[in-house]
């Protein structure tokens, strides 16, 4: 993807393709071109929390070099953000904080939860951590691991991008977010339950109390 | 190896001291609750014991429900190179509450805090009794006694709900958030360069 010369490109992907009918304009979908400029022009706004955060920051760093993807500028404001990216275990006594980041990031954003716990509480099942962030924000990719590795970071940032240029300008719905009742829950409250329970060897840890 | 401080306690303050054990190297001392403070003072003050550094406080629940739970003071003598447990149990039957030391050492203000929300255990005559790992409106009792389930007491969507109803600023006090309180002890450097007009200083 990208701009494409017709003459040289498959005939078939006429409809994702900028046409250049002379050196002066082009003729696209408007759709396209967003997608293609918001897709490669991400920025990240870090919420590193644990371990993830050090791959996160490996994954910042010249080896793997997140710049290749549009990420040059990581975003600490977020305010300046397109890109949530949720790296380390989320505490209840971070919650509303995520949430308020999360609010104040302008649309459109979109959101990644970097690895096991982020993702789903990981293995701490316990009072403290939240099960998973996608109970307080909306959450557009999960990469797994623990923590995962930089190749699996950019492959969740590729898959995001992927994920974007599908995405289509007029449709309003797409960025619509309800927070349920008055609560400031984002979600039902059986649908949050139904996400937290304990799944795999955390079912063992129910004889906590005698 | 009992340390030698043991006898002298043992001289001074006589049934006050209840048992005496040793394990792994350190000496540990149980004390009897009425007494304690007066000891730990003594033990800070006297020549001879010189502990006048707090290593740590904190508290055991033990999975025997009839148990006592226990204070555990860690003591240590920076001078003499010497370290001391000393321990106050605490009938489950009676109320959780013990005399604060923060009067003796001040590092036991947050170390205190942290007994309380994690022990629920209270001292009296503590400045600033709050909760300081948890936040202040936890409602759902406390985390390291032996009857708190590992998932808490609440469904998760109701945790998430009191969570997110929080709002964070409000549990930091004026002082925390401000310096302006401190301003009159801080170097005078210091005060000529934030009386410049930096944010956070009332004038």
């Amino acid at each position: 993807m990208g701009l494409v010369n017709p003459a040289t490109a498959n005939a078939g992907d006429a409809g994702t393709m900028m046409s250049e009918a002379s050196g002066n304009f082009v003729t696209t979908k408007l759709d396209f071109l967003t997608n293609w400029a918001r897709s490669n022009s991400l920025w990240p706004m870090p919420f590193g929390t644990a371990c993830c955060a050090i791959e996160y920051m490996a994954t910042a760093a010249s080896r793997f070099d997140l710049a290749r993807f549009g990420m040059e500028r990581q975003s600490f404001s977020p305010r300046q953000a397109d890109v949530f990216i949720c790296a380390g275990r989320v505490p209840f006594k971070l919650a509303p904080v995520l949430r308020r980041i999360w609010d104040q990031m302008p649309q459109p954003k979109w959101c990644i939860s970097m690895g096991a716990c982020a993702s789903t509480g990981g293995i701490f099942d316990n009072y403290t951590i939240v099960q998973g962030i996608d109970t307080i924000i909306p959450v557009d990719v999960y990469v797994p691991g623990c923590p995962p590795r930089p190749e699996g970071l950019l492959y969740g940032i590729t898959l995001l991008q992927k994920k974007i240029r599908g995405e289509s300008f007029t449709d309003e719905l797409i960025r619509e977010e309800k927070l349920v009742g008055a609560d400031g829950l984002f979600l039902p409250a059986e649908r949050v339950d139904e996400l937290s329970e304990p799944f795999g060897n955390s079912v063992h840890q129910t004889r906590s109390s005698w | 190896m009992v340390i030698s401080s043991v006898a002298a306690l043992r001289e001074r303050w006589g049934d006050a001291v209840e048992r005496v054990t040793e394990s792994c190297g350190d000496t540990i001392v149980y004390l009897r609750r009425a007494e304690a403070h007066d000891i730990l003072a003594w033990l800070r003050d006297t020549t001879g014991q010189e502990f006048n550094y707090l290593t740590d406080v904190t508290a055991v629940e033990y999975r025997d429900p009839e148990r006592a739970l226990e204070l555990v003071y860690q003591l240590r003598s920076l001078g003499r190179r010497e370290d001391l447990r000393v321990k106050v149990a605490l009938e489950k039957s009676e109320p959780l509450e013990v005399r604060s030391v923060y009067d003796l050492w001040h590092g036991a203000d947050w170390l205190e805090r942290e007994v309380y929300d994690m022990f629920g255990i209270t001292f009296a005559g503590h400045p600033d009794l709050r909760r300081i790992l948890m936040w202040e409106t936890y409602a759902e009792g406390f985390p390291l006694r032996k009857d708190f389930p590992l998932r808490g007491h609440f469904s998760r969507a109701e945790q998430t709900r009191q969570a997110l109803a929080a709002n964070p600023e409000a549990h930091y006090s004026l002082e925390e958030l401000s310096i302006a309180d401190a301003f009159g002890e801080l170097p005078k450097d210091m005060q000529e360069r934030l009386a410049r007009g930096e944010r956070g200083v009332v004038k």
